[in-house]
């Protein structure tokens, strides 16, 4: 099977990989590019576990074909904190005890920070709407809605 | 969301100053989660890797008449056709690793399969779409079988079999075709009952879905061992089971594991290690064996269905006098962990209350179904569930309240429970009263007084007479032999007091590893509260020595608070003449003693 | 159209451990060059916290702060045998496995400081902080790092430690039933408010209080995590989730998460918690597991407050909008009970 090459920017870095046809980007990014982020959970688009930013906004990895993302950024998880100092989602998180298995927690956060970005001081109603595509079977999501909810409080004065 | 911690309760019984334990501290799985740099089974880069997929049966009972992979060997990207005849040692049964049940199910099922989504074949492939194309590529002739869903239908005369380790549809609890349990007489509680209060319940098939699905991935390691990332729930029960299906010493095999996006129970079951082993060893090369979401919906074995009818007699105020069960738990097409629910299920009853005649048949039934396993609150959420709602139908039938009804029922310290050991640590009556506090639901000044501590008494600590019967022995039932699944009236009785032994931890083999007294951090309370009122217990020359002397007092349950109503001395004998000599079974137990604890599998080669 | 409110109620008591014991954990502690300590067990952590709690046991029952410790978990090549995780056995088994082989361990510890401090063992404590004092006086003493260095460099000693767990196996009398299932169990009691809506057949869960009794509540947060977390899981289990909704007939079956239903963030149900916490003699620091038992009591509470409303009895779960309305044609309407007290 031929394999194509991609380029686009992943976290900030420039990146180029050689994809299958047809081959989604949750698998290009894991396999292909290394970043081990992005979940599998279903690869039916109902669970969120993949969910990246694709020029800011959130996107379903196992959906997306990876030759959509020729020429665009980007974001997962692995980039979210800067060098060594975490983001304030996952301070919020990691101290808001928002985890469990933590299988769902990149793309929770993922789905958390392209709401920050467009709605700074969202309401409760607004997280629990901005992370409805996400499933969590351990923690009954009340704490990640209260930690989304503190992250808005900790970025205020900054950019998520 | 609020939380508080009721430490003024039983804090006689505790020291809060320790110095870690009892603090918020922060997970040290934490960072990972949040950085994603948590590595899970699938997070391991292999060069080379492989995937593979299964052909899956469309029937609920079908018989292989033959299988046409040509066209799957012909594509590109195809590596290899596994068959059920290339798994080495193609029959298991998961709890053979502790010695309990028969071997009843391939890895790879070749001629039968006896539920829909059963795996006959597999393919390994340079890509999952590969893989997944040419499953889809096999041709598999089938002849249709007669098959049967209902865990009732499924034990009547008549009924196709499912599972030729039991050709009877029902695990083998020997002698019988369930687990019984006896204690009292409930035909005698009945007819002194002023209520009798009967229903059925009934749980359906529930998916554990956790949001990692389960999978494997193996590959050749060096010193000719293998390396198998795995997302079990048990690391050396899949461990085992590998080396056994895979008949491979365990010291050829690496598992690592241990941080698992969710499980449930749905990751005991050890299917998917052998399955990517397997592949790397007939290919030479890392193979992954993942279920997608579909497989783990539908494939994955769920928690099983269960059936429970009880009956309860219950007197005009209250006081249950007998309750009786009639369980099923439907195991599906093998037996997976379904027998060890039997056992659990039969000693959850009759709940956390102290009811004098208890009887219960509690059946392991096969079915022509996905097979279950465990999950959350295995062998126990249904019969909690039926128990529950059969308390509140109590409550009505007697119109007393129902929190009330639980008072005073509730098990107390002291109390003798329906499988022959005696209650401690209990704290029901205390749970009641918070809950119903929290919500505003008024308790009467007596069940606010309630205790669990206090409550017990002679009679409530006593073992009666029993009526026993030996209805229902393999085999019977499905001959015609056997008409109800209902426990029947006893036709035999076993003396009032007899018991065996309870059994405890087993001591530090040595002594620099037991925790110094004052290191234990809680204090193990007298058993004079529930005792003082059982004069039986009073008379006895309790308590024992400890069972060794490097045990200090407070570590030492098994000489305390742990010991059964002690067998009868001279002290009980002079007091209650008629108390019969210890039990001796004619049989030792059977089901479950056979435990050597560790497999043959688990070490060394497979002897034949 | 009407909205039928209801209350029910159900309490639970839970075992902890596989039934019938014969269910051994094993754990290995031994520090590193300046008293750090490393414990390997092959325990599995699939979100409960396994790796979390057993440090925190693991740092008591050494005596030092519990950032001097890492557990490594699990690879069969280093960590030795746990029979896995399930059965609400993680907290109880590997748990005393921890406690034994950190007490050999620090029982090491102990003699290398004395033969450094040149008093006896048993004059010794530590202080938590990473320092090893003589009882009494605390001026004389020397830190956990000191005394790791003196043991590997100077005295030849490892600070190492040994633990296994094990429940004697038994077995089931099959007349009687007599067995010895566990040694301890977790107790929980719950209330339900809810609302029916009788023309739908759906069911709103409004509130739900609790009193969980957990034997001791080792790391309180971790509790809470599974509390919450078990709560919501009971109230899927009540109202929606099965993998054959007509069962025993296999039609219908869930393929995905869009007909394998759960409720989402949107539903969430405030949760009024209490937690009780009477020791268990033979666990560690009294903690029983609360992992499993949390989800039970929601269940019948459900269906207990659901016929309380409307005066359906759904005794097959899930209870779904479908099987309600059958009950309500089949009475001929809503029968709301009798109003319980507080709701």
């Amino acid at each position: 099977m031929a394999k194509r090459p991609i380029s686009f920017t992943l976290n900030g870095t420039e990146t180029g990989i050689f994809v299958n046809e047809g081959q989604n980007l949750l698998e290009a990014l894991r396999r292909e590019a290394g970043d081990l982020s992005p979940k599998f959970g279903c690869g039916q688009g109902t669970c969120g576990a993949c969910t990246i930013l694709i020029d800011g906004a959130p996107h379903l990895g196992c959906l997306t074909l990876a030759e959509a993302a020729q020429g665009r950024s980007i974001e997962t998880t692995s980039g979210l904190a800067d060098g060594p100092d975490l983001h304030p989602l996952q301070r919020a998180f990691m101290e808001g005890f928002a985890a469990q298995c933590g299988f769902c927690t990149s793309g929770m956060l993922m789905a958390a920070k392209a709401l920050l970005v467009t709605n700074p001081h969202p309401t409760r109603d607004e997280v629990i709407e901005a992370i409805s595509g996400n499933l969590c079977r351990c923690t009954g999501y009340e704490p990640i809605v209260d930690a989304i909810l503190d992250a808005a409080i900790r970025l205020q004065g900054r950019v998520a | 969301m609020s939380i508080e911690f009721r430490k003024e309760l039983f804090a006689d019984e505790r020291d809060d100053g320790l110095n870690e334990i009892g603090k918020p501290k922060l997970r040290q799985d934490i960072e990972g989660h949040v950085t994603g740099r948590t590595a899970y089974y699938d997070d391991h880069l292999l060069d080379g890797l492989l995937h593979m997929r299964c052909v899956r049966s469309p029937h609920h009972h079908a018989r292989v008449r033959s299988i046409d992979t040509s066209e799957a060997e012909r594509m590109k990207g195809v590596r290899r056709v596994v068959h059920a005849d290339d798994v080495p040692h193609n029959l298991n049964t998961l709890l053979s690793l502790i010695g309990f049940g028969k071997d009843d199910e391939q890895l790879l099922s070749n001629p039968i399969v006896r539920y829909r989504g059963e795996p006959v074949l597999a393919i390994v492939a340079d890509t999952e779409a590969i893989a997944r194309a040419g499953c889809a590529a096999i041709r598999v002739d089938w002849e249709v079988l007669p098959h049967v869903l209902d865990v009732e239908e499924a034990i009547a005369p008549g009924a196709p079999s499912v599972n030729p380790a039991y050709p009877d549809n029902t695990f083998t609890y020997e002698p019988y075709d369930h687990v019984k349990l006896r204690f009292g007489d409930v035909q005698s509680g009945f007819a002194q009952a002023d209520h009798i209060v009967e229903a059925e319940y009934e749980m359906s098939p529930i998916e554990q879905a956790p949001i990692e699905t389960c999978g494997a991935i193996a590959a050749p390691e060096t010193a000719d061992r293998y390396v198998c990332h795995t997302g079990t729930q048990a690391l050396f029960f899949s461990l085992g089971t590998t080396a056994k299906l895979l008949d491979l010493p365990s010291s050829r095999l690496h598992f690592i594991g241990g941080t698992v996006g969710g499980g449930f129970g749905g990751k005991v079951d050890s299917i998917t290690e052998p399955m990517a082993v397997l592949g790397a060893m007939l290919t030479g090369r890392p193979v992954k064996f993942q279920w997608d979401r579909e497989e783990e919906m539908q494939v994955g074995a769920p928690r099983g269905a269960e059936r429970w009818r009880i009956k309860d007699g219950v007197t005009s105020d209250g006081r249950i006098l007998a309750r009786q069960f009639t369980g099923f738990f439907d195991a599906g097409a093998y037996t997976r962990l379904s027998s060890y629910a039997g056992h659990k299920g039969t000693g959850h009853l009759p709940g956390p209350y102290t009811i004098p005649n208890v009887a219960s048949n509690v059946f392991c039934v096969y079915t022509n179904r996905t097979p279950a396993t465990a999950m959350r609150g295995f062998g126990v959420t249904g019969v909690d569930f039926a128990i529950e709602c059969h308390m509140d139908r109590v409550a009505e039938a007697v119109g007393i309240d129902p929190i009330s009804l639980r008072i005073l029922n509730a098990y107390r310290d002291g109390d003798m429970k329906a499988h022959r050991r005696v209650a401690k640590n209990c704290a029901l009556v205390e749970s009641c009263q918070v809950v119903a506090g929290k919500a505003g639901w008024g308790l009467s000044t007596d069940d606010m007084a309630a205790n669990s501590l206090v409550g017990s008494s002679a009679e409530r600590a006593a073992i009666p007479e029993t009526a026993l019967d030996d209805e229902g022995k393999a085999g019977e039932r499905r001959a015609g032999r056997a008409t109800t699944a209902d426990p029947v009236p006893g036709t035999r009785r076993l003396p009032a007091g007899t018991h065996g032994d309870a059994k405890e931890a087993i001591p530090v083999q040595r002594p620099d590893m037991q925790i110094l007294a004052e290191r234990v951090g809680h204090k193990i309370p007298e058993p004079a509260a529930a005792t003082a009122v059982t004069p039986q217990k009073v008379a006895t020359p309790t308590p024992t020595p400890p069972s060794t002397p490097t045990m200090p007092p407070a570590m030492a349950p098994s000489s305390h608070v742990a010991a059964p109503l002690p067998k009868p001395t001279a002290a009980t004998t002079a007091a209650e003449p008629a108390k019969p000599a210890p039990y001796k079974p004619e049989k030792p137990f059977s089901q479950g003693v056979n435990r050597p604890g560790v497999s043959r599998f688990l070490s060394g080669s497979r002897r034949r | 159209m009407t909205i039928h409110h209801g209350r029910g109620f159900a309490c639970i008591n839970y075992p902890i451990g596989m039934n019938l014991g014969g269910d051994p954990a094993q754990a290995l502690v031994h520090s590193t060059p300046d008293g750090k300590f490393m414990v390997t067990l092959s325990a599995i952590d699939l979100g409960q916290g396994m790796k979390s709690v057993t440090r925190q046991i693991a740092a008591e029952a050494l005596g030092v702060p519990i950032e001097d410790v890492y557990v490594d978990t699990a690879d069969s090549d280093t960590g030795p045998h746990d029979m896995g995780s399930f059965a609400s056995r993680g907290t109880h088994r590997v748990g005393n496995a921890v406690i034994r082989a950190a007490s050999e361990a620090r029982a090491q510890m102990m003699e290398a400081a004395a033969e450094e401090l040149e008093v006896n063992a048993t004059d010794l404590d530590t202080d938590g902080l990473g320092n090893i004092q003589v009882k009494g006086a605390p001026t004389r003493s020397i830190t956990v790092a000191e005394t790791a260095i003196a043991a590997q460099f100077k005295q030849g000693r490892t600070l190492s430690g040994r633990g296994i767990f094990l429940i004697e196996p038994s077995g089931v009398d099959p007349d009687t039933g007599e067995m010895s299932p566990v040694t301890t169990y977790a107790h929980a009691a719950l209330i339900v408010d809810l609302c029916v809506d009788d023309e739908t057949g759906e069911v709103e869960v409004q509130k739900i209080n609790s009193a969980y009794e957990v034997g001791r509540a080792l790391n309180p947060k971790l509790v809470e995590q599974q509390l919450i977390g078990g709560a919501w899981m009971g109230i899927s289990h009540a109202l929606y989730e099965t993998t054959e909704p007509y069962y025993p007939d296999r039609s219908h079956g869930p393929n995905d998460f869009n007909t394998y239903l759960m409720p989402g963030p949107g539903e969430i149900v405030p949760h009024d918690i209490a937690v009780l916490e009477r020791p268990a003699a033979d666990a560690p620091y009294g903690g029983k597991g609360p992992g499993e038992m949390c989800a039970n009591p929601v269940l019948p509470a459900v269906a207990n407050a659901v016929y309380n409303a409307v005066g359906v009895r759904v005794d097959k779960l899930p209870i779904t909008p479908e099987k309600i309305l059958r009950g309500l044609q089949a009475n001929g309407g809503a029968r709301p009970g009798p109003r319980r007290p507080g709701a």
